[in-house]
């Protein structure tokens, strides 16, 4: 094999190689591999805090997750969050619609996520319907607030 | 006292046209491109001698370092139980500094040393003016390949790099020390995000591979034509890449991370 061959067989091994190691730091390493691209619907839920959820924090239910958070905002009408929703299609009319939206800690320091617990209703929820009961974020410094308030009460 | 501020004015005076001739020699460059486009084969050689000569230097290190991250990773984290964070740990690491940044390093000393030479010796025993006589424009025929190559090899270099580091990792983690395997992969997968810690990586291998190339090639083409003065060309090749590689680093990460 002349010398000509060779070389552009080693360039072409270099650039094969390089596109498989970006391939799998996209793949394997990056959260590219797992995240879910197919079709969402959108449910939305109000909570009196969110704590320190954060978009694109999973949505599970019995700890599978079934979509993410899309997206966070304030409703400046009655003073709460409305946390939006994409739901995996193939969940769409499968969830009730009394379901219970409370909002988790994966491990004791870990991130926030969404954890729902499916009620009883004959309705589902569909595109665009609001998730009515919900529990706020666990947010530290309240419960030991509630704490001492509580020791302080006990004492008088 | 004069004759000091004289020494300060002149340094600043040789600095400023240094940098200037630096950024003339860009426009050119890039205007070789289109030789490029009419001999790939120009190109491809110079693949040759600065990105596949560079992987064995980059594979061994890249292995090394991940696996070190491995088993010191593990010490501190085990430490407070969160062994399982090791995956995270490594390929965070890797992925956001290490791989982009030594690969850099190792570049501007493997390939980019080399390069000045090459050119430097080419000045020196006045090739370069040859080309000229001969109505070949050697900015476009010689200087144009290398600086493509070199700004193409880099970022592939340190996707390699950053792949051994994690396999190198998860060879001491999970073969040595016995994390668990579902969790050394879930965990890195949780906390790394494609946009943010990939692309990011991808995008400072970038700049690092034209700024190294860039530097390599100027210190080669500017050169003093004798055998000290490309010496000392190679010399600072390496001391300005790494310098401006470890500077831009800083600049990147805190307007990408923050």
């Amino acid at each position: 094999m002349n010398k000509k061959r060779l070389i552009e067989i080693w360039v072409g091994v270099f650039m094969a190689l390089g596109l498989v190691a970006l391939f799998f730091l996209a793949m394997r390493v990056s959260n590219l591999g797992t995240a879910y691209t197919g079709e969402t619907f959108d449910v939305d839920a109000r909570f009196d805090n969110i704590g320190g959820l954060k978009v694109k924090a999973p949505v599970t239910i019995a700890g599978v997750e079934v979509g993410r958070v899309t997206g966070i905002r304030y409703d400046a009408e009655d003073f709460r969050a409305v946390v939006e929703m994409g739901i995996q299609s193939q969940y769409r009319d499968r969830i009730p619609d009394d379901s219970f939206a409370k909002i988790l800690t994966a491990g004791l320091l870990g991130e926030q996520y969404i954890g729902l617990d499916p009620g009883g209703s004959e309705d589902m929820l569909a595109d665009g319907s609001e998730i009515g009961v919900t529990q706020s974020a666990l947010v530290l410094e309240e419960v030991v607030g509630q704490f001492i308030f509580g020791k302080g009460q006990e004492g008088m | 006292m004069t004759g000091l501020l004289a020494q300060l004015g002149s340094w600043g005076i040789e600095t400023l046209t240094r940098l200037g001739r630096a950024h003339l020699l860009l426009l050119p460059m890039m205007r070789g491109f289109l030789d490029i486009l009419r001999r790939p084969r120009l190109l491809l050689d110079q693949l040759f001698s600065v990105g596949v000569l560079t992987i064995l230097i980059i594979s061994v290190a890249g292995l090394f370092v991940g696996m070190v991250l491995g088993l010191q990773g593990f010490y501190i984290l085990s430490r407070f139980g969160g062994e399982t964070a090791l995956g995270l740990m490594v390929a965070a690491s890797l992925v956001r500094e290490l791989g982009p940044v030594l690969t850099a390093l190792l570049f501007a000393g493997r390939a980019g040393s080399a390069l000045t030479a090459e050119i430097g010796l080419m000045k020196a025993t006045e090739q370069l003016s040859g080309l000229e006589m001969m109505a070949v424009n050697p900015e476009h025929r010689v200087l144009a390949p290398r600086f493509f190559a070199g700004f193409i090899s880099v970022p592939l270099l340190a996707a390699i790099f950053s792949m051994l580091g994690v396999l190198g990792g998860w060879m001491v983690g999970g073969g040595m020390l016995s994390v668990d395997q579902g969790a050394f992969w879930n965990g890195m997968q949780n906390g790394i995000d494609f946009h943010d810690d990939i692309i990011n990586g991808v995008i400072k291998s970038v700049v690092f591979g034209f700024v190294c190339t860039w530097i390599a090639i100027f210190q080669g083409y500017d050169c003093v034509p004798t055998s000290e003065g490309v010496s000392r060309a190679t010399t600072r090749t390496v001391v300005h890449s790494s310098l401006a590689v470890l500077g831009l680093d800083f600049v990147l990460t805190a307007l990408m991370f923050s």
